[in-house]
């Protein structure tokens, strides 16, 4: 039985595990892949921090984080996130995280947009690689037990207390429970769903969303979406918005510049798929920042450019497009972390915070994963000590997903699912996407319905027990479909404009909306309303 | 397009074969995913990011590591996994040594020690390339002394334990140079092989090279040449010929 388990292994995992060691529990971190792979090191431009008080102050980057949010968020949550900021930095610093030094040999920053002011502190533009790896480096050095290439099933629940999870080992197929005092969901966002269509890794598959719905874990905001506004056209590679805050420009078929580049993501990628669907191209210029530059400052965005889209960005025009980025929502957590669950916790993208919103300003992800993720190691660290339950073994979670998996060994495999996920994120992206109406959702919703119906005609063709991606991609498929349909749910439910949730049919944003959707789940009925304000 | 894919089974008799796939994909990972999605489900293989920076897709094209996210495929180009660590399945191989190597070459900081002097820009240059690893094992797939000498540390711990050598925060940076001593710096041959691969450009080559300098520095020295009597060889005495000697 271990005293803190962490599901997910980006830096909201690793910084919780640092933070739960450090009272000397005893900590696992469960990985479906290997910690380095996570999401996190694609985060590339940086990390927001007010360094210097009298250029910038803690209480502007409160106010930028609540105005982008759209009323959405909690002035408190964010406060914290924003004071404690520098502590943030200072601490990564040093455990190694090489910042980018100007040329006073201070921490350098970068202007990002939706910001009044210069905040955004940079590894040049490797940021989410370079505090990734050092915090595994730094679970090296603590011992830290590592459960690598094993996925998360089911939380194990029982009368409101979370007991541990349920864990497909995917080098041998066992299916495992594990036992722990406080568990902390650090799973990523559900970006994911959009196939094709996001910037995510193929693993960001909304998982610990999923199986904390299944499980009555409440859920919030899940219909706020953020479509970064650049990402190469086609192959959807995220290009990072340090392009545009270092002064490149956005330019329409005609050459021309048509947009602010640093309003707020939303507003940006509206106006780019505008042009977009009008079969219009929409170009990123960096031609006049220069070569020398581009390769110090964005040497990642050059080799991206070059090897994805054949463009030198020092002297050709580099075509884009939005795509899926970021998930406001998720688990739905108070300032300590805590869901309605006891000894249940949640941080990074899966968790709704209260800091983003309807919207979220770059360089705050960074920021929140880091900020959040040590509140939750250190809350569910203290609750561990507090916890007195026992190991479980031999729960009804297991039995039932043991028979679960038995069973899609067993489905008839009519229906290739790659290929009905395939059109799930086309069909999202274009129904739930940057623009939406009710029509539209309605027929992502039926597709949706449908897919889920014919669950049981799918299946896998691979029958080994042993490594088998195939019944892993199944198991996200399920966990996508499951995502997809609340999220298109909560996307009709809110007939208003506001921040990345924008209606062609409710263009304006209503006041007494202002409010959070909540997710519940009782005696298996879902239940989606607005929050009581 | 056909691509052949050598594929391992555990459990086959033979446990490799290759495969040959028609595709229409050119970048190598959307072939693959073409295969998994439309060809045959149980091809496996590991991928992520689908940019060059989570170093999950790491393969060998006729023989030459690569990401497949950042690779155009030819006509009948052959993929296997990478060399050097035992193959789980297809193309994925164990990575499980990572966790070890860091440790064994106490590659990270100890906050307690930490040196809080001020950093410069140019500081941050020295360990900004090193510090750009993404784990992909592309170079202990192609080293030799690897191959041959599993304890070896490799590249990419050596490159990682003088990214942290480097690092002006470490106070002291004897623990790590005293911990590549054996199966360390001094095994590399500095063939290079290592650095011909590296999709981060990183050289492992030169970094080893730099942690000798280090370690001389500090007084150690390479068993090799220790071992070697300098008497010997250079002796040419009883060789009938005169270094001096003119002809």
């Amino acid at each position: 039985m271990f005293d803190v388990i962490i599901i997910g292994s980006g830096a909201a995992g690793l910084t919780a595990a640092l933070n739960a060691k450090k009272s000397n529990t005893n900590v696992l971190v469960v990985s479906k892949t290997y910690p380095t792979h996570s999401q996190t090191v694609q985060a590339q431009g940086g990390i927001n921090a007010v360094l210097y008080e009298g250029v910038d102050s803690v209480d502007q980057h409160v106010d930028d984080t609540l105005k982008a949010s759209k009323g959405l968020a909690i002035k408190d949550n964010i406060k914290l996130m924003c004071k404690e900021a520098k502590e943030t930095i200072s601490w990564l610093n040093d455990i190694g995280v090489p910042f980018t030094r100007n040329e006073n040999n201070q921490i350098a920053q970068r202007k990002f947009g939706g910001t009044k002011n210069i905040r955004t502190c940079y590894s040049s533009d490797y940021t989410g690689l370079k505090i990734l790896h050092t915090l595994y480096d730094q679970c090296i050095k603590e011992g830290i037990h590592f459960l690598n290439e094993h996925s998360l099933l089911n939380l194990i629940i029982e009368n409101n207390k979370c007991l541990g999870a349920t864990v497909l080992d995917i080098n041998t197929g066992e299916i495992k429970e594990l036992s722990s005092k406080s568990l902390i969901l650090a799973s990523g966002g559900y970006s994911g769903i959009y196939t094709n269509f996001t910037t995510n890794s193929y693993a960001n598959t909304g998982d610990g969303i999923a199986s904390a719905i299944r499980a009555g874990v409440e859920l919030s905001n899940m219909e706020f979406i953020q479509f970064h506004p650049t990402a190469l056209k086609g192959s959807n590679i995220l290009i990072s918005e340090s392009a545009r805050g270092e002064g490149g420009y956005l330019l329409d078929y005609k050459y021309e510049r048509f947009i602010d580049e640093l309003k707020p993501r939303d507003e940006v990628s509206r106006a780019i798929f505008e042009r977009i669907s009008n079969n219009e191209n929409v170009y990123l210029d960096l031609r006049h920042l220069g070569i020398d530059k581009i390769k110090n400052l964005m040497p990642q965005e050059r080799r991206l450019a070059l090897e994805f889209s054949n463009v030198k960005l020092e002297d050709e025009l580099l075509p884009i497009n939005p795509a899926a980025h970021y998930s406001m929502g998720g688990i739905k957590t108070d300032i300590n972390c805590k869901t309605n669950i006891q000894n249940l916790y949640a941080c990074g993208e899966c968790a709704q915070s209260s800091v983003h919103g309807a919207n979220r300003l770059g360089g705050n992800s960074l920021l929140e994963i880091v900020s959040f993720g040590k509140i939750a190691g250190v809350n569910a660290a203290l609750n561990a000590k507090e916890n007195k339950e026992e190991f479980i073994s031999n729960t009804k979670q297991l039995l039932l997903d043991k028979k679960h998996i038995n069973s899609i060994f067993k489905y008839s495999n009519e229906i290739n699912f790659y290929s009905i996920k395939e059109e799930m994120g086309k069909n999202l992206f274009n129904n739930v996407g940057v623009f939406r109406d009710e029509d539209n959702m309605n027929k992502a919703l039926s597709f949706i319905n449908k897919a889920e119906k014919q669950i049981s005609i799918m299946g896998v063709k691979d029958k080994e027990l042993a490594y088998n991606k195939n019944l892993v991609e199944f198991l996200e498929f399920i966990n996508m479909l499951e995502v997809s349909k609340l999220v298109i749910k909560s996307a009709i439910l809110r007939k208003e404009s506001r921040g990345a949730h924008f209606r062609v049919d409710y263009p304006m944003e209503e006041k007494t909306l202002e409010v959070n959707t909540l997710i519940t789940k009782n005696n298996n009925i879902l239940n989606i309303k607005f929050e009581d304000k | 397009m056909n691509i052949n894919i050598k594929r391992f089974q555990k459990n086959t008799n033979p446990q490799s074969s290759i495969f040959t796939y028609d595709v229409k994909n050119t970048n190598l990972l959307q072939a693959l995913i073409e295969i998994k999605s439309t060809k045959d489900s149980t091809l496996t293989y590991r991928c992520g990011c689908k940019s060059g920076v989570c170093g999950s897709c790491a393969v060998r094209v006729n023989g030459v590591e690569k990401l497949a996210c950042k690779t155009v495929i030819n006509q009948d180009d052959t993929i296997e996994p990478i060399k050097n660590r035992p193959i789980i399945r297809d193309l994925v191989v164990d990575v499980s040594h990572e966790t070890l190597v860091i440790n064994q070459t106490k590659s990270y900081i100890d906050l307690s020690e930490s040196n809080h002097s001020e950093i410069t820009a140019k500081d941050v240059k020295k360990i900004d390339t090193q510090s750009n690893c993404i784990l992909c094992n592309s170079c202990y797939s192609s080293c030799p002394v690897y191959e041959v000498n599993k304890d070896f540390l490799g590249p990419f711990a050596l490159t990682r334990a003088l990214r942290y050598a480097n690092d002006k925060k470490m106070a002291n940076n004897s623990l790590i140079i005293d911990q590549i001593q054996t199966n360390g710096i001094w095994d590399c041959t500095l063939c290079g092989a290592c650095t011909l691969v590296c999709p981060q450009n990183i050289d492992p080559k030169m970094d080893i090279m730099q942690l000798q300098n280090i370690a001389t520095q500090k007084g150690y020295t390479n068993p090799a040449l220790a071992n070697f009597d300098s008497n010997m060889g250079f002796d040419m005495s009883d060789m009938g010929f005169d270094p001096n000697g003119s002809f």
